[in-house]
């Protein structure tokens, strides 16, 4: 058998339930990994050794009881760290968090640990998930497993490293404008942002309330599929939770593609993206169609608006939810004469540039005089890009574009131009501000052997259709490749 | 200040008295120990999140109700934000421009005139922390640092503004007693001003008397008692309208009521405090109150204060008895019984409006305390209506009874005030007064009635006050008349 | 072309302190992502309502129920300043 770190959530656990394999030795594999690959990539920020170890063992003796928890018993699974663990530091890649050991868990990982999941740690991500490299990280950038002279993508940069790497066999990242399926694209594996308010946001330290979204990332459509009905489900804690019944995750996961109505979005799918992103783009669609999808090309109009929208609505959100990091309660404090001095420089210091910029940004949005042309006409153009997608969704099942415009970029290479940064996200806010379910599938590689990924949309609550889709997707681009630094005789 | 109107607004901040605070499961509690009665939603944690009290809504729709307001059927939460130490997540959520209630009103009695005060709206929001200053010189900015405690943060609030209505600090204190007792007769606050339970901030302004445009106000905070609600205001009027007589101008600021000093101070100002970037709070979803809501929570109101009042005054009473009777802790009731038990309303009323406020006054204790009982006003009542006590000793009698020496009976026989009824021992006493008094007696036989008072007046002296005025003037004027 | 916005202000209202040159560079940075944000200006939207939240929910409520606080040692375990139970902060400027 193949290192188990490499196996995806479904093999592994055939061989835990046959006995071929147990959690102890599944989670050694995955941290002996984590031993070699994190030199490299930096993608936890914390690697929660005995908490795993003693999490595995629990997993294998209610095994052996006869106490089998499901799909993600005794799996290793990694935690973007800014999902708060009670007892585990906690730091959103903050400065201003540094050493922050938080009460509480966040209901995902009560939801984990009730499956009987072992978590391996915290991973990397853009300082309180605002970026697309996870170079905005003040304990330093992660780096991308098929290239380290590349970012992974982010904001959940680590996360999708360590399962690309095989430092864990899956996790979980949050999607505020594509902080899961960017980085998925980035790094070949599967992300996908649920339908908002499907995942309870408790726990979940807030970046843009009425965007944030929690997901899986796994190296298959099923795995993601298993990992997101496990999490999803309402939440008592969480006011904006979904109370209806659940979509069922894998319900058509092998229905295939045959008579599925795939629009393919203009705004997203021509210009600014990247040729060889586009080839392979459109190469995916020609095999759906080959395959029996029925292919539409649709114009989205004001889904050519969403960036701009985007980067209005979310600033604006988080710049009251940043307001509680002042130096009082917890985390840095930086002294001051007074009060007022003390939380201007505990902020100042506390909070990375591109958190100063976001802040700022959406203070002035919402404030006298400006909230009308900007934060007010930001909430009406989001109108649109959900009407619009509704009507959209009554002529085709899925809609679909390329997740990111380029495959991964050399660190370094945008950090100077926020705003070239931000156009990593073209293709990927729309979803957020309309509050569908979106996944990312890696559909093959460029010339420089780097993932491409194939974004799939659905209509609220439409999980069912989304993994068929991406499920389809993945059976016809055929991608098995791993990065080098996951094949044994590197990792050796 | 002749020549001047005042024009006053009053913005009260009620806490609500549920079990649980309003946006988390810690127990809304006061007294216990600093930052024992927190969680992460409460101390504005990272990743924690809000979750509404429906208890919390039920009330605030009772008190939009109560005050006659539009109970809106979609409304919002916002986000208020502004850096306060004592406000977790330096914002606070609060409704602005979708509150739940609008366009009340509040009806109070002024000097035995109805008078109506319009309420703008009624909305629901959380309360802080609380910042204690240390090294304190009572000027905070001179104090050496602060403390907080995190124990109030989250208890609802609910906040009723007033229109600009009222035109006196009498009348804002009667407006604050008014919805004092409304509160409290709704039973979703304990409403005490001491323990800031029920809090009163005073927009003031002054203008030319008669004129139809509003003077730049001033909003004055720090007022926990009706009293000094009514010192404050009536303060800084005087402030305003000297500032303005001598030539000055009132700024807009918010000043701090010093109990000590009987003033009003101006606050350092918080910068851009006008700036609180509103906006919806995306952790919560809307509020829909639809009808059958409504209408569950409007048959569960309790008898209010108004209609209360408007009941006794059917009975034959004043407007300012009834007001009285309505504001005082357990007089309504007891009346009302002491009523029923038989008692003329009129000397219910004037009995309980008059000794017993004095005496409770007097002893600044509650009416539960005396001896007092709604039964002993009825047969105090029917013992005057006997003849057995004049007016006057009703008054003792009723003064024993709350000093707690027993029942009217016991009292008026321990203090000896029963009236001479027995007409034998009075005639004679009647006899020797005119024996006495020969020449005022040949003058009434000689038809001047004007002696007749005086003799009255020697007899009821020689009873001791006893006799039945009635009774001693017939005798009189028989007795010396017949010769 | 850039907008042209009040840093310094707005940094102000962010509890932000930050010293001149990095207003300076955050303006030309700052006018740069709203001239792009702006464009949201461009297209009509007369009597569309504005979103708030992406799915249509209403009265998400608790019932009035009480759950044991933290201890306080949970509550004050990161405090950066503390004093007698409570947490402790320098001399508040701003009355509130
Ligand atoms: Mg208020
Ligand atoms: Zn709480």
């Amino acid at each position: 058998m193949s290192d188990p770190a490499d196996l995806t959530i479904g093999a592994a656990g055939r061989a835990l339930r046959s006995g071929d394999l147990s959690a102890a030795e599944l989670t050694e594999a995955v941290l002996q990994r984590a031993a070699i690959t994190e030199s490299h990539l930096h993608a936890y920020l914390v690697l929660d050794q005995d908490g795993a170890r003693a999490a595995a063992a629990a997993a294998d003796a209610a095994l052996a009881r006869g106490e089998d928890r499901g799909p993600l018993h005794g799996i290793p699974v990694a935690l973007k760290d800014n999902m708060v663990t009670r007892g585990l530091e906690t730091t959103c890649s903050s400065q201003i968090l540094a050493g922050y050991v938080p009460p509480y868990d966040a209901t995902v990982v009560d939801r984990l640990r009730a499956a009987g999941a072992v978590i391996t740690g915290k991973t990397n991500l853009d300082e309180f998930a605002m970026g697309s490299s996870t170079e905005n990280s003040a304990y330093g950038p992660t780096r991308n497993p098929w290239d380290t002279d590349r970012v992974p993508g982010g904001s959940s940069g680590g996360a999708a490293a360590v399962v690309a790497a095989g430092s864990a066999l899956a996790a979980l990242g949050s999607d505020t404008g594509g902080s899961i399926r960017q980085p998925a694209a980035l790094c070949g594996v599967v992300g996908v942002k649920p339908t908002y308010g499907l995942v309870s946001r408790y726990g979940l330290v807030a970046f843009a309330s009425s965007l944030d979204q929690i997901g899986p990332i796994t190296r298959n459509v099923a795995d993601a599929a298993d990992l997101l009905a496990v999490i999803a489900g309402y939440d008592p804690d969480d006011a904006t939770s979904y109370r209806g019944d659940l979509p069922a995750m894998a319900g058509s996961l092998d229905a295939g593609p045959d008579g599925l109505r795939v629009g393919v979005v203009e705004e997203l799918s021509g210009e600014g993206i990247d040729p060889e992103v586009l080839a392979g783009f459109r190469g995916a669609v020609e095999a759906l169609a080959e395959s029996g999808a029925t292919i539409e090309e649709l114009s989205l109009p004001a889904a050519g608006y969403g960036l701009s929208a985007y980067y209005l609505i979310a600033p604006a959100e988080a710049s009251a939810n940043l307001a509680r990091f002042d130096g009082v309660r917890y985390g840095l404090r930086v002294d001051g004469a007074t009060t007022e001095e003390m939380m201007a420089r505990t902020r100042a210091d506390g909070f990375g540039p591109e958190v100063q910029r976001r802040i700022l940004l959406g203070t002035y949005a919402l404030s006298a005089g400006y909230y009308d042309a900007f934060y007010g006409q930001a909430q009406k153009v989001r109108t649109l890009i959900a009407d619009e997608f509704a009507r959209a969704f009554e002529r085709v099942d899925v809609l679909v574009s390329p997740t990111s415009p380029t495959t991964a970029f050399r660190l370094g290479d945008r950090t100077d131009d926020p705003l070239a940064m931000y156009l990593s996200d073209v293709c990927a806010v729309p979803a957020n501000l309309a509050g569908i379910p979106a996944a990312s599938v890696p559909v093959g590689l460029d010339e420089r052997g780097l993932p491409i990924g194939f974004q799939v949309m659905a209509p609220a609550l439409g999980e069912e259709v989304l993994f068929r889709a991406a499920a389809a997707v993945e059976a016809l681009a055929g991608f098995r490749d791993r990065p080098a630094l996951a094949t044994s005789e590197v990792a050796a | 200040m002749t020549g001047w109107e005042a024009v006053i607004g009053l913005e009260t901040h009620v806490e609500l008295a549920t079990r649980s605070k309003m946006f988390c499961r810690c127990p809304v509690s006061f007294g216990e120990d600093p930052n024992t009665v927190c969680c992460p939603t409460c101390l504005g944690l990272p990743g924690a999140l809000p979750v509404p009290n429906e208890t919390a809504i039920d009330y605030i729709i009772r008190i939009g109700l109560a005050l006659d307001c539009t109970v809106e059927e979609h409304s919002l939460f916002h986000r208020k934000n502004y850096f306060y130490p004592d406000l977790p997540k330096n914002y606070q959520i609060s409704q602005y421009d979708v509150p739940i209630c609008v366009g009340g009103h509040l009806d109070i009695v002024m000097d035995g005139e109805h008078r109506r005060v319009g309420i703008t709206r009624v909305h629901m929001e959380e309360d802080t922390g609380k910042s204690l200053h240390v090294g304190d010189s009572g000027r905070i900015h001179e104090a050496a640092g602060s403390l907080l405690d995190f124990n109030r943060s989250g208890v609802p609030l609910v906040e009723i503004v007033t229109e600009p209505d009222l035109r006196s600090p009498e009348e804002a204190r009667t407006y604050a007693r008014e919805l004092q007792a409304l509160i409290l007769a709704l039973g979703v606050s304990d409403a005490r001003l001491e323990e800031g339970s029920m809090r009163f901030d005073a927009n003031v302004s002054v203008r030319p008397a008669g004129s139809g445009d509003y003077g730049t106000r001033a909003e004055i905070k720090n007022m926990n008692s009706l009293r000094s609600l009514e010192r404050a205001i009536a303060y800084e009027i005087d402030r305003q309208v000297k500032l303005v007589e001598g030539g000055g101008e009132v700024v807009q600021e918010t000043r701090h009521w010093d109990e000590g000093d009987g003033r009003t101070h101006a606050m350092r100002s918080k910068e851009e405090s006008e700036d609180y970037r509103y906006f919806q709070e995306p952790d919560l979803v809307p509020l829909h109150v639809d009808d059958a809501w409504r209408e569950r929570v409007r048959a569960s109101l309790p008898e209010l204060p108004q209609a209360r009042r408007a009941r006794l005054e059917g009975l034959g009473i004043d407007a300012v008895a009834a007001a009285t009777l309505v504001a005082g802790d357990g007089l309504a009731g007891m009346f009302e019984e002491a009523v029923a038990a038989g008692a003329d309303p009129r000397a219910a009323a004037n009995w309980l409006t008059g000794e017993v406020v004095a005496h409770l006054r007097r002893t600044d204790g509650d009416l539960a305390a005396t001896g007092l009982e709604a039964g002993h006003l009825a047969e105090l009542d029917a013992m005057v209506r006997d003849g057995k006590l004049s007016a006057t000793a009703a008054k003792d009698v009723l003064a024993g009874v709350l000093a707690g020496e027993g029942s009217p009976a016991a009292v008026a026989e321990g203090r000896d005030l029963i009236q001479v009824t027995d007409t034998a021992a009075l005639e004679a006493e009647v006899e020797a007064v005119l024996a006495a008094n020969a020449d005022a007696v040949s003058k009434i036989r000689d038809g001047d009635m004007k002696p007749v008072g005086f003799l009255v007046g020697q007899v009821m002296k020689a009873t001791g006050g006893k006799a039945d005025p009635r009774q001693v003037s017939e005798l009189v004027r028989a007795k010396a008349a017949g010769g | 072309m850039p907008i042209d916005i009040d840093v310094a202000k707005v940094a102000r209202l962010a509890r932000l302190a930050l010293d001149p040159e990095e207003l300076e560079r955050l303006q030309g940075q700052l006018g740069a992502i709203l001239e792009h944000a702006a464009r949201v200006q461009a297209l009509p939207t007369e009597g569309v309502p504005p979103t708030s939240h992406p799915l249509p929910m209403v009265n998400a409520f608790r019932p009035d129920e009480v759950r044991p606080p933290l201890a306080r040692e949970a509550v004050l375990s990161q405090a950066p300043d503390e004093a007698g139970g409570y947490f402790r902060v320098p001399p508040i400027l701003e009355q509130g």
